[in-house]
């Protein structure tokens, strides 16, 4: 009863949120148009929306014009999967630890991994590329890897954190008292329960690795062909003159990768995201 | 009664059991993540700070107190900085915030084909920032991109508006393309916020005659309050840490039009390679916002106390 809507509210409702959908939208739209017209059409005045020629020979040609295409987008690929190897490894025992046990300066040492949450990248390229020179890693994909990790890290450990904090105790407390080591319990209780919560925070860590790519790409990597594909799409646009069309089909190409990833787990996904939305 | 009394030893036994090692396993545990802070954040931070009393170029340092911060304040410049990184903060946040309520109650209303529009609202939160703006960079070219196409032949501009190109255009429509990657995941937490209040609330005040409009104010607004003042402080730091949009679509430009505190910072210490300057900046930018991080939290912590939601 509560929600029934009459028909002119339920055609007001899908009027405006036909408008939203159009704004967030819209550039990906733009996007995909831009990449059928064959190029010479691209730069056509007057405006014309409608084009007869449409065509995907801008998604073949594209490779010809920027050879190193696949291996920057198995650069990005590569890259994401690393830092959320890494990232797991660190955040998994840390999330543990303010999930389940009570040690001196928990809260505060929360409060300072939660901090760096403040920064982004910018605010500390000067001295980190300084670092990452004196390690060596300097036009190496650890350059991207190593801060990639860094900037993940808070934010994994507060959503894997609320995910343990869901298992039931009783479950370590049974294997403890049958005599198993703090250590033994973690691997062998706890993460096998963790499972759905590991692969939500993992696919999260996923796709934040793979959006954060480009500010630490064009400011700690000068060698192309370890470039991810946010930084290499800016290929196209130089030489003599920008291909556009073949822009718009990599730039979609390249995000292919997190969307499909991203369509089969949105629903668990952005209820693991929100729940701290929720619940407290 | 045994029963009882026996699981409690049990867990006694397991408490003291554990309180013995558990200091050391906790820091055990946390340890390899905070030092790797430590390295990457920590270390680089402070170097910040020492840096910025620095005169530091490629060749070398040498240490000039504070003339860095002296030269920002007498610098007209700078005021003007940020005076338009707070203008873009307060526009960007409040857009994204009024656009998120506004999403969130369309997708919260009990409408055929929901669950696909809130699909349908993700992909910029999804996708790397840089390749979104590269559909921005179409979108606001004068001759071929669909907003001056569209301008021009309803007659509102007599030739191509390159959006980017005039310095009040390209503020506001980079606040656009921000606005556009944030709006999607304050929709979503607004929404997560929306579907957690307890329909008995509503139903109690349907039932009482309330009116959608004031369920919404006196029930939806209340009730989801924390999370909207969490969203504006995570809007407000992401907004103003606003790099790559701004980089890609203008560097800054046009004549600085749309150089915020973040990009001056980059410009300054990376392009320029004056590291002492850029590090006087850097320590500004930690200092507002770890001021404002402060002011929030005092606010986040009064609203939770104010609506009592007694949920902790």
């Amino acid at each position: 009863m509560m929600d029934r809507y009459t028909k002119l509210q339920m055609a007001g409702i899908y009027f405006a949120v036909t408008i939203f959908l159009i704004f967030i939208l819209l550039p990906f739209f733009e996007m995909f148009m831009a990449s059928l017209r064959p190029l010479e059409h691209l730069f056509r005045s007057p405006y014309q929306f409608w084009s007869d020629d449409f065509s995907f020979q801008a998604y073949s040609d594209m490779w010809e014009t920027v050879p190193l295409l696949g291996r920057y987008i198995w650069n990005s690929v590569y890259i994401a999967t690393m830092v959320t190897l890494l990232t797991m490894i660190f955040i998994i025992p840390a999330a543990y630890a303010y999930a389940r046990l009570d040690f001196p300066f928990k809260n505060a040492s929360l409060a300072i991994f939660l901090g760096v949450n403040m920064f982004t990248g910018a605010v500390l390229l000067i001295p980190l590329y300084r670092v990452l020179r004196t390690m060596g890693l300097l036009n190496t994909y650890w350059a991207m890897i190593v801060p990639g990790v860094a900037f993940l890290i808070p934010t994994g450990i507060w959503l894997l954190r609320s995910y343990l904090e869901k298992i039931p105790r009783e479950l370590e407390e049974a294997a403890y008292v049958d005599g198993a080591s703090r250590m033994y319990t973690l691997r062998r209780v706890v993460l096998p329960l963790a499972v759905p919560g590991l692969i939500v925070v993992g696919v999260a860590v996923f796709i934040g690795a793979y959006a954060q790519q480009f500010l630490f790409a064009i400011t700690f990597n000068q060698q192309r062909e370890l470039q991810p594909l946010p930084a290499g799409l800016f290929e196209f646009i130089g030489y003599q003159d920008v291909t556009w069309n073949q822009m718009m089909a990599a730039a979609l190409t390249g995000i292919l990768p997190v969307m499909v990833i991203f369509l089969f787990l949105q629903k668990f996904l952005v209820a693991g995201l929100t729940a701290g939305a929720v619940k407290e | 009664m045994t029963d009882v009394a026996q699981s409690s030893t049990l867990e006694t036994s397991f408490k003291t059991r554990k309180t013995m090692s558990e200091n050391v396993f906790g820091w055990l545990l946390i340890g390899p993540a905070m030092l790797f802070i430590a390295l990457i954040v920590a270390w680089p931070l402070a170097e910040t700070v020492r840096l910025s009393f620095m005169e530091a170029r490629l060749g070398g340092e040498k240490y000039v107190g504070l003339e860095n911060y002296q030269d920002l304040l007498d610098s007209r410049k700078f005021h003007q900085t940020i005076v338009r990184t707070f203008y873009w903060m307060f526009l960007s946040v409040s857009l994204k915030l009024i656009l998120g309520l506004i999403g969130a109650t369309l997708l919260n209303a009990a409408v055929p084909g929901r669950a696909l529009f809130r699909v349908l609202v993700m992909p910029p939160w999804v996708i790397p920032i840089a390749i979104g703006m590269i559909g921005w960079l179409w979108l606001y070219n004068g001759y071929f991109g669909v907003l001056s196409g569209t301008m021009m032949s309803l007659g509102i501009t007599d030739g191509p508006f390159e959006f980017l190109a005039h310095k009040q255009s390209a503020f506001y429509s980079a606040v656009v393309a921000d606005v556009w990657v944030g709006t999607p995941m304050v929709t979503l937490f607004f929404l997560a916020a929306m579907q957690g209040v307890p329909r008995d609330l509503y139903e109690a005040a349907y039932v009482d005659g309330a009116s959608r409009w004031y369920r919404f104010r006196r029930i939806t607004i209340p009730q989801i309050m924390p999370v909207i003042v969490s969203m504006s402080l995570l809007s407000a730091i992401f907004t103003f840490n606003s790099f790559e949009i701004i980089w890609i679509l203008t560097e800054g430009g046009p004549r600085g039009a749309t150089t915020t505190l973040i990009v001056d910072t980059y410009k300054t210490a990376i392009s320029n390679f004056k590291f002492g300057q850029g590090s006087a900046r850097a320590v500004i930018i930690v200092i507002l916002l770890g001021t404002f991080s402060l002011i929030y939290l005092f606010f986040l912590n009064k609203v939770n106390r104010y609506y009592g939601n007694g949920k902790k």
